[in-house]
């Protein structure tokens, strides 16, 4: 068995009275794609926000790559190698597209602290950041402000910051929502190239693109995990059917 | 040339002409008037760095201005004096010398104060930046050493080897050649790597976070290095006046550094000089024929607001472009 590059071990967070995330454990191995499923407001965002750092769990453990991270803030963890992206998009507005990924680029490399050079004519920089647009096909949309792009766009966007991270997990947070059925197709066929890469914790509302896709799915329903397993075990568990799919057992 | 380019070209022409006409025209006091324009346009530029760049809106800036300002005041007072300083240090009249003086002390004070107001935002980073430049101002206030509440003179203006720096012209392009310094070094940071990692601070920062880059280092050093172009903006304004005061230190010149930033234009090059020309020009020739003149600075400022984001500079130039 391959040790996991991610591991979950007993997390729990609440919002006044609220259990977001109860007792969750999950792990995330090599070469996988872990899809995280559940209804609106099961706390999938939650959880992916304690593992990136942005929210602190209340008690349990988040080991990456063998080490405790649970004391490490946002961008100490991004250097790690988790590389996530937003339910909703978060990008610098104003900088074009591949400004973005430079920036992303630029972190990588952990030279922030470089004053006087110009980045646009500093193409260890710009052609990186060429490379990784053109990965996920917005190549031809380099020079347009991120503000101006499509929603999708900036889903595909946010992705190519994550490759750009070199990152060594990926946290998708529905990365399909808002694109068009073609769009999502393109989408699926490149997750399922990238886990290759790096193995992904993938959120995601659309069925056909996880059953594709996973390798194993995690159920979430009130915080609290009520399935684990393969994408036939899933199909078939009656509580999930019941809890989710919204199916009559 | 981009057209912001060629906008900030012809800005900066438009304040070299104004003495360069004075002279012609034997209208000496104009060239003071635009020297106090170039010296504003300084300070204005340094804040524009943390505030235009990185969107830190300090209201405390007037501390760094002042502590240039006492810099060039003290040192001149005991050079004149011939006292020495402590650790028998011994005053100076020379311009470098206390330009270095004046830009190290504020970047001193500003990471102190930077260190400590970062950890806040918004309204708060408003707020304690503004407590600390209070501090400050009632520091000198009550410490009799340097003149108090009456400010201390500088009987006559500290030296630049070369030149004549009493002769009011020669004192000016000594001015508006550390602005064009400054204007260099500004264009410099927004295009470097630092200066993307601090636009994108004020973006988005958890964007920033997310690529692995802590938005308070850079925020901390964009805010000292913004305090040392204020600094030495500060040393020049008491060696223009020959006189310094608490007033140098109180918020309303923090109040009207941040002003003429958003007359000129927020985050634009030429912003902080446009700013300062119109504001000094309005101080003069309105302040000429009313008390009120702030009332109609208001109204200006109300319209730029309102009908005019980019300021002077988004005007001519229309929106920035960030490649
Ligand atoms: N900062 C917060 N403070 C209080 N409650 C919160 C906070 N963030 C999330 N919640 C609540 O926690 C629960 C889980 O939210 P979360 O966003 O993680 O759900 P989700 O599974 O991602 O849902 P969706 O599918 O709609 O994205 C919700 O009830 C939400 O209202
Ligand atoms: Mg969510």
């Amino acid at each position: 068995m391959a040790e996991p590059v991610l591991k979950l071990s007993n997390l729990t967070k609440t919002f006044g009275a609220l259990k977001a995330t109860d007792d969750v454990s999950l792990d995330l191995k090599p070469g996988e794609i872990h899809a995280l499923i559940g209804p609106n407001g099961a706390g999938k965002s939650t959880l992916i926000h304690q593992i990136a750092g942005s929210l602190r769990p209340d008690t349990g453990s988040i080991r990456f790559l063998g080490h405790d991270v649970g004391a490490l803030g946002v961008p100490e963890r991004a250097r790690m190698g988790l590389g996530r992206t937003f339910q909703i998009s978060s990008l610098t507005p104003e900088f074009s597209a591949l400004r973005n990924v430079m920036l992303a680029v630029q972190a990588r490399q952990g030279t922030s602290f470089r004053f006087f050079r110009p980045v646009m004519r500093d193409r260890t920089l710009t052609e990186p950041a060429m490379a990784m647009l053109e990965r996920v096909g917005l190549a031809g949309r380099a020079a347009v402000p991120a503000a101006e792009l499509s929603h999708g766009e900036r889903r595909q966007l946010e992705i190519a910051i994550a490759l750009a991270l070199g990152s060594k997990a990926f946290l998708l947070d529905e990365p399909m929502a808002g694109m068009d059925p073609e769009g999502s197709k393109t989408l699926t066929g490149f997750l399922d190239q990238l886990r290759a890469e790096a193995p992904i914790l993938l959120v995601e509302h659309d069925m056909d693109a996880v059953f594709a896709l996973a390798d194993r799915i995690t159920v979430l329903v009130y915080g609290r995990v009520i399935a684990t397993g393969t994408v036939e075990d899933i199909r078939n568990d009656a509580d999930v059917r019941r809890a989710y799919l919204g199916e009559e057992a | 040339m981009t057209r912001e380019t060629l906008i900030s070209l012809a800005i900066v022409l438009a304040l070299l002409a104004i003495p360069l006409w004075a002279t012609a025209a034997g209208e000496t006091f104009y060239i003071t008037l635009a020297t106090r324009m170039a010296i504003l346009a300084l300070a204005a530029v340094g804040l524009n760095i943390a505030l235009g760049l990185g969107g830190l809106v300090s209201f405390g800036h007037a501390a760094f201005f002042g502590i240039g300002g006492y810099a060039a005041g003290i040192l001149a007072s005991h050079a004149f004096n011939m006292e020495p300083l402590p650790f028998g240090l011994p005053g100076t009249n020379a311009m470098p010398v206390i330009w270095i003086v004046a830009i190290v002390a504020s970047g001193l004070v500003a990471l102190a104060i930077g260190a400590i107001s970062l950890r806040t935002a918004g309204v708060y980073f408003i707020m304690i930046t503004l407590a600390f430049a209070q501090m400050i101002f009632y520091f000198a206030i009550s410490w009799p050493a340097y003149g108090g509440e009456d400010g201390l003179s500088i009987f006559v203006r500290n030296q630049f080897p070369g030149v004549n720096t009493l002769n009011g012209l020669s004192f000016f392009f000594v001015c508006f050649t550390l602005l064009i310094a400054s204007l260099g070094l500004f264009s410099l940071l927004r295009a470097s790597r630092f200066g993307a990692a601090l636009q994108a601070a004020r973006q988005n920062e958890q964007r920033l976070a997310t690529v692995g880059i802590a938005p308070y280092r850079i925020r901390l050093a964009a805010f000292v290095i913004s305090a040392m172009v204020t600094g030495l903006a500060g040393a020049l304004f008491a060696d223009l006046n020959r006189f310094v005061s608490p007033s140098m230190l109180s918020w309303h010149m923090s109040g009207e550094l941040i002003v003429l930033i958003i007359l000129g234009g927020v985050g634009r090059l030429a912003g902080p000089v446009a700013g300062a020309m119109l504001y000094v020009a309005f101080e003069y020739f309105l302040g000429g024929i009313t008390e009120r003149w702030q009332l109609f600075l208001g109204l200006l400022l109300l319209a730029v607001v309102l009908f005019a984001r980019g300021g002077v500079v988004g005007l001519l130039a229309g929106k920035a472009r960030h490649g």
